[in-house]
């Protein structure tokens, strides 16, 4: 069941939801969300946590968001326009973009040579982080949870201290020759 | 009246080359003070925690470069707490490598032969051992029988990891929560302390100063223990003898901030990075071809499906080290793991066109992560790396509170690094595509450049003034009494996880350290034992009378 509600009135998180949405696409969490996509069948980047993330301190991106927001509804309505694409005024130009166009101009922004990639590349690592890793949350309490990236990955859950063991972890036998100069402290001769 | 704080010999950072110097002048006398950037982390604080300030974040630095980022250690001891304890030696062919200069670029002094005794004082003093099958986790079976399948050899690799106490949790990246990896807390850190050495964490060394009597006055800031972009104090310390160990990302730093009082660096200050020929490779494993290809089974269930078990990297491909390959032709192949986020977001599809590092395809990919088997070049580079402008402090500008920086690494892969990287790379589709194991492709070098976790060579040991930094004993040119003992030292890329050799460097550094400081006053002498007492390495590099072996 998708989790969240669409936030109706920032530009600022229906912006970045969409582009978190881009890195990893998730369900829509009702049929009028317009951040995100729709184009999975399951929880994406922004269920996962994205705009929290975000929003950490610790990540030193949360001062720039605001700032991120403008620049990116700035690419959007150029890229737009430069593919006869009509806007109108009341969504965020990004969210208005297709998947497909979203895709496409975040690919254009990350690339290399692109002036502002390390911003974007940034950006979209932490949206990535919220989804494979919880970076947001503890753990051993985003796996309690069913934090969904975490779920979905299948990340084993820790024992009740909060540590991860594995009893079984090997498959115990010989399964390939050594190289035969291989010197007596293990190492190549 | 003030009066500035003195020690004899002032060591910066607190990993392999820091804590070995550390321990054995501190054990022949003299007084070492050793300054650390990072954060003093008991085993009790080590958490399996992926939260931004748990101790995985406190532990180490991502530093983003232009073509080159760099993962290391930034704690007090170093690297040595957040690797996979891998500690192989490097092949004989590595010491006779000419690398981009024309000619070897080892001092003429050392070799293999040379160095073993050396490494042999290190695995005794680290307690390296060599790993059976019974040892290695599932990834590494399923690399061995791989490699088996299509005609090639595959090794367990030498570790320092007790057995009895790992769990096989893979959160080494994070420090050892159980006390199973031989990180430096558990042998010359402490020996060092217990001979009187003072270890102080977070203190990040800016730059060094003459004084004048011919030693140096060590300029330091205090980092918040929170948030490593903000400074909280700031002092100096005067030593006689200066040991920069604070990772081949950070020590030509300071020394280029210093020129201005120093005078002119070695032009190999700054230069010659190498990243180890690092690459990665991502596969995605069919479990139905394990099992009816390989004939792996965990159980009835179950083929594979257990990346996330293990202890890092066990299970290593070394066909390829082979002296007689043409140079830039050799690498080691080995798997590993690396955790979410920092093993998952450079990943690419396979298959997909590229870039296939986030979309629909990716988010599917992560969805059979525990199919996943990672497998790690390390191959020759050309020691393309550049420092450039310096930060305005430490290493890096910080980006986040701790862990993401960038720095001032220049790094542009030549085609002698290129085409290594892409016989490796199709060497492992070749293994694990072979009748459909898996499919394989390598991770992307377009978002933070290449990516290294073994940065080396910054400032080299060598016997060129043009192209080393240091001579063959660690000292820098034209700078007496400052020695250099960490990666940077280490002339080039070794085909195999450096820590066992920048480790053997720092040991065979340090009787020249030792002579340096006697000569400016310090009484010191060489010869202690390993740093639980055993004295059979010691035998090695010391004649029966005690002098020490040329």
């Amino acid at each position: 069941m998708p989790r969240g509600t669409p936030d109706a009135g920032s530009t600022e998180t229906r912006t970045l939801e969409a582009f978190a949405d881009t890195v990893l696409p998730g369900v829509k969490r009702t049929p009028e969300d317009t951040a995100v996509a729709g184009r999975s069948h399951d929880a994406g980047a922004v269920e996962a946590g994205a705009l929290e993330l975000l929003r950490t301190p610790a990540t030193g991106l949360a001062s720039g968001l605001a700032e991120f927001t403008e620049l990116l509804n700035g690419h959007a309505a150029r890229y737009a326009d430069q593919h006869g694409t009509a806007l109108d005024g009341g969504l965020p130009p990004f969210v208005q973009l297709s998947f497909e166009d979203r895709t496409a101009l975040v690919r254009a922004l990350t690339s290399p040579g692109h002036p502002e990639k390390e911003f974007w590349v940034m950006l979209a690592l932490f949206c990535n982080m919220a989804y494979d890793s919880a970076a947001h949350t503890s753990t051993p309490a985003a796996i309690a949870a069913g934090h969904p990236g975490l779920r979905a990955m299948g990340f084993a859950a820790p024992d009740p201290d909060g540590l991860l063991r594995f009893k079984d972890y090997s498959y115990g036998r010989p399964l390939a020759r050594l190289h035969p100069d291989t010197t007596s402290s293990g190492s190549p001769a | 009246m003030n009066t500035t704080e003195k020690t004899d010999v002032l060591i910066v950072g607190s990993g392999f080359g820091g804590a070995i110097t550390a321990y054995h002048l501190a054990a022949g006398g003299a007084r070492v003070t050793v300054l650390e950037r990072g954060p003093w982390l008991e085993t009790e604080e080590l958490q399996h925690d992926f939260l931004l300030g748990s101790s995985y974040t406190r532990a180490f630095d991502f530093t983003v470069g232009d073509g080159m980022s760099v993962l290391g250690g930034n704690c007090v001891g170093g690297g040595s707490m957040v690797y996979f304890a891998a500690l192989p030696r490097a092949p004989r062919f590595v010491f006779e490598r000419k690398g981009s200069i024309g000619r070897r670029m080892w001092p003429s002094a050392i070799t293999r032969e040379a160095l073993d005794p050396w490494y042999d004082r290190v695995a005794e003093a680290m307690g390296v051992r060599t790993q059976d099958w019974s040892d290695v986790s599932y990834a590494g079976g399923l690399w061995g029988a791989a490699c088996d399948h299509s005609g090639r050899t595959a090794n367990p690799v030498p570790v320092a990891i007790d057995k009895d106490a790992c769990v096989n949790c893979n959160w080494m990246m994070a420090g050892c929560r159980f006390e199973a990896k031989k990180s430096l807390m558990f042998n010359y850190l402490p020996a060092a302390v217990s001979h009187g050495a003072r270890i102080r964490p977070l203190h990040e060394v800016q730059r060094l100063e003459r004084t004048d009597d011919g030693g140096y006055r060590v300029h330091y800031d205090v980092i918040d223990e929170d948030d490593y972009r903000v400074t909280t104090d700031s002092g100096v310390i005067e030593a006689r003898i200066v040991v920069l160990a604070a990772g081949a990302g950070a020590t030509p730093v300071i020394l280029k901030r210093s020129e201005s009082d120093l005078g002119t660096m070695p032009h190999a200050v700054g230069r010659y990075f190498s990243g180890n020929g690092e690459r990665l490779n991502t596969a995605v494993v069919n479990e139905d071809r394990v099992r009816d290809v390989l004939g792996l089974s965990r159980d009835e269930e179950r083929a594979y499906e257990a990346f996330q078990i293990g202890k890092g990297p066990c299970v290593a491909n070394w066909d390829k080290l082979d002296g007689s390959l043409p140079e830039y032709s050799r690498y080691s192949l080995e798997q590993l793991y690396f955790p979410p986020a920092l093993g998952t977001i450079l990943a690419q599809v396979p298959g997909a066109p590229a870039p296939s590092w986030f979309g629909a395809d990716k988010k599917e990919m992560l969805k059979r992560w525990k199919s996943w088997l990672i497998v790690f070049t390390m191959s020759e580079d050309d020691n393309e790396g550049v420092f450039g402008p310096l930060p305005p402090t430490g290493n890096a500008v910080r980006l986040s509170q701790q862990m993401l920086g960038r720095g001032p690494l220049t790094y542009r892969p030549t085609m002698n690094t290129l085409r290594g990287w892409e016989r490796s790379d199709a060497e492992v589709k070749e293994i694990l595509g072979k009748d459909g194991i898996a499919d394989v492709a390598p991770w992307t070098n377009d978002l933070v450049g290449a990516y290294t976790v073994h940065p080396l060579a910054s400032c080299r040991i060598g016997d060129d003034p043009h192209t080393s930094a240091l001579d063959d004993r660690h000292e820098l040119r034209g700078h007496p009494g400052v020695f250099v003992t960490d990666g940077s030292s280490v002339p080039g890329a070794l085909t195999v996880n450096p820590a066992m050799t920048i480790a053997a460097l720092a040991e065979r550094a340090v009787p020249g350290i030792v002579d340096a400081a006697r000569a400016r006053g310090v009484d010191v002498t060489y010869g202690a034992p390993a740093p639980d007492g055993a004295t059979s390495g010691r035998g090695g590099v010391l004649d029966p009378s005690g002098q020490r072996s040329s």
